[in-house]
């Protein structure tokens, strides 16, 4: 408990945690602060001003509709139609109509609590994670490269005790952190629903989902923070992790999107991983193979579907973590520490 | 003799795809007896840093026995770790930290109270620099707040390797009084240093290892004696005399060697040698031991005296029984 507890210590006190611990509440800031800004309530004015602003839209467009069919009426008398790219006919011309200018593209954006926040949920978690990795890494990785791993072991030689108990306190530190800007940045939307947008629709249910959607996303934080603690733990070097990230990056995102599409694999998305994360907090993401699609002049065109649903996220989520998790402790138990 | 560190037959083998297998012990052998200073003498790359981690359970040997405190390392080293302190090779500290934070972090590690951290600052001399963070701090203060972090737990085994790197000559002789002190409390120490003068000042006894093997051990006296050929320095009171003198203790049995204004006379009592002059008639003005000092016998067990226009390379020591 006293090394957990001192983990946890050394933690707080690191320059690199407190560095991107007010970077990452800047970040969250500035997306709040946008959206309190660019977030108005749709009053009765604003919805009258839509009104004016969608039929002054028609009738500019109508007027250039005017203006369009009387050159190709002029055209048409002159016989030069075909020359001016005109229809013979010009009543084939097409006049604007009055639904496409509804009054809702008009209004200014409108937070919709219940229908937005999901997708700031996984903002949230997306910004947390790539922090968390950068700090669990380096938490790791700069104790083995500057030496600090080695007195530690020298004061207690007990070397999966002490790598766990490092990984269980930046588990905890980025648990608590992600509970806590988690919450605040859940009242922070709320209140841009209730103050600049909306909170209709709002039932136990829809808050129960946005829980499971907040643990999901953690869960992914925690899984993304083990694994960069124990690729910085393996190559002994917060580098090593951050060059995994890149490579996965660079492998996983374009050269596999680019290898399996030249060699015509369908649905390249399953071997690409951002596809799991998107599946991981839509619940399911569904990826559509084009090339299938021939024309059935019966039933039309209906192309294959190839459906990751967030259980096979988890699957492959938690394998990934597993692996490299299991290799950090086979080899803190195995290699030497020179 | 109670051993509070045994090492028996300890070998470890480092295999690396680039440089292949390298043997950086071979069988060695080390005894450290309670309440000692100890030096491990050993030139660079002999295996003295191999050891040391090899015994506190950094890295893994291939084969032999090493007991720590009477306890079998490194199956019962969490057991004893509490009693050792221990800084190995040069002083690796967070830069960030200062030395404070670093050693009250120790010390909540290890269950030491923080009141203890304040006590070695002073008695390593950073009372004052403690709350600065360790990357303004030179190699010599990074030392010493190695050795303190090495004495936050009152060990009753200290092992630290070369602590008076990067010392001043100031802070290598209050390192040394440092030593004897926590000695004299009882504390056993083993001291690995390239400063060989020192070692024969403060350790009662050593070991000395040569490409991964002891090649000398024992108390200090002991092992300058078995490895010095003893001679004793002859002037007379007339210089003319020098060559008679040379016939006539080479007649009595001596290996003598004539120089311009003395002789050297080999392993022999002084007494003899002024009996079998004076019994010629000749008076000895000085008669004087010549002794060797660690260094020389450190230099010769290893074979790494400098050679004038021959550059040594790391690895060119020399092995029990004959050259590397």
């Amino acid at each position: 408990m006293s090394l957990y507890l001192a983990e946890l210590r050394r933690l707080g006190k690191r320059r690199l945690t407190r560095f991107v611990l007010v970077l990452l509440i800047l970040g969250l800031g500035a997306i709040v602060v946008a959206m309190t800004a660019s977030s108005q309530k749709s009053g009765p004015a604003a919805k009258a001003k839509a009104e004016v602003a969608a039929e002054a839209d028609y009738q500019e467009q109508m007027g250039y509709h005017r203006q369009f069919v009387a050159r190709c009426e002029a055209a048409k008398e002159a016989g030069t139609s075909q020359q001016q790219g005109m229809p013979t006919d010009c009543a084939e011309i097409t006049p604007p109509q009055r639904e496409w200018f509804s009054v809702e593209h008009y209004l200014p954006f409108e937070l919709d609590f219940r229908e937005l926040f999901p997708i700031f949920i996984a903002v949230f978690a997306g910004i947390l994670a790539l922090a968390a990795y950068l700090v669990a890494a380096s938490f790791v990785g700069a104790e083995w490269s500057s030496g600090g791993m080695t007195n530690l072991l020298l004061w207690r030689p007990k070397r999966l005790t002490v790598l766990l108990t490092k990984l269980g306190a930046v588990l905890t530190g980025v648990l608590a952190t992600g509970l806590l800007l988690g919450a605040l940045w859940t009242v922070a939307f709320w209140l841009i629903g209730r103050y600049d947008g909306t909170l209709g629709g709002m039932t136990p249910g829809v808050w129960r989902s946005f829980a499971l959607d907040g643990a999901r996303g953690l869960g992914l934080v925690l899984a993304v923070t083990t694994v960069g603690f124990g690729l910085a733990s393996l190559g002994r070097h917060t580098a090593m992790a951050l060059g995994a990230a890149v490579a996965v990056g660079v492998i996983s995102e374009a050269g596999l999107r680019i290898a399996t599409s030249v060699i015509g694999v369908p649905f390249p998305g399953r071997w690409i991983l951002s596809s799991y994360a998107l599946a991981w907090f839509n619940k399911k993401w569904t990826l559509i193979d084009v090339q299938s699609c021939a024309f059935d002049p019966v039933n039309g065109c209906v192309p294959k579907e190839f459906t990751i649903t967030w259980q096979h996220s988890a699957i492959v989520f938690a394998a990934g973590t597993a692996l490299v998790l299991l290799a950090t402790l086979w080899t803190m138990r195995r290699r030497d520490v020179a | 003799m109670t051993a509070v560190l045994e090492i028996r037959d300890l070998s470890k083998t480092y295999r690396t795809l680039r440089r292949g297998r390298r043997q950086a012990l071979a069988g060695f052998d080390m005894t450290v007896a309670a309440g000692e200073v100890h030096g491990f003498l050993g030139p660079n790359g002999s295996g003295k840093t191999t050891t040391l981690r090899t015994l506190l359970g950094l890295i893994r040997p291939d084969g032999g026995e090493m007991r720590l405190l009477g306890q079998p390392v490194p199956e019962r080293l969490a057991e004893v770790a509490g009693r050792v302190g221990a800084i190995v090779e040069s002083p690796q500290f967070f830069p960030h930290f200062s030395a404070r934070d670093t050693l009250s972090l120790l010390a909540d590690a290890g269950d030491v109270p923080r009141t203890r951290v304040g006590e070695v600052l002073e008695l390593v001399g950073l009372r004052d620099r403690a709350k600065d963070r360790i990357r303004t701090y030179s190699l010599g203060m990074k030392q010493r707040v190695a050795v303190a972090s090495a004495l936050l737990k009152r060990p009753e085994l200290l092992i630290l390797d070369e602590p008076a790197n990067g010392l001043d000559p100031g802070g290598i002789r209050e390192m040394r009084d440092l030593m004897r002190s926590l000695a004299a409390d009882g504390m056993t120490v083993l001291l690995s240093s390239h400063i060989l003068g020192e070692i024969q000042q403060i350790c009662d006894s050593v070991t000395i290892i040569s490409l991964g093997r002891r090649v000398a051990a024992g108390p200090v006296e002991e092992v300058l004696r078995a490895h010095s050929a003893a001679s004793v320095r002859v002037r007379l009171e007339a210089a003319d005399d020098l060559p008679r003198a040379a016939a006539a203790l080479t007649e009595a049995g001596g290996q003598v060697t004539s120089l311009p204004d003395h002789l050297l006379v080999a392993a022999e009592r002084p007494a003899w040698i002024t009996r079998t002059l004076a019994d010629r008639g000749l008076y000895v003005s000085e008669l004087a031991p010549i002794t060797v000092d660690l260094e020389s016998v450190f230099l010769e067990l290893t074979g790494t005296a400098p050679v004038a226009g021959q550059a040594r390379q790391v690895d060119e020591s020399v092995v029990v029984g004959g050259h590397a």
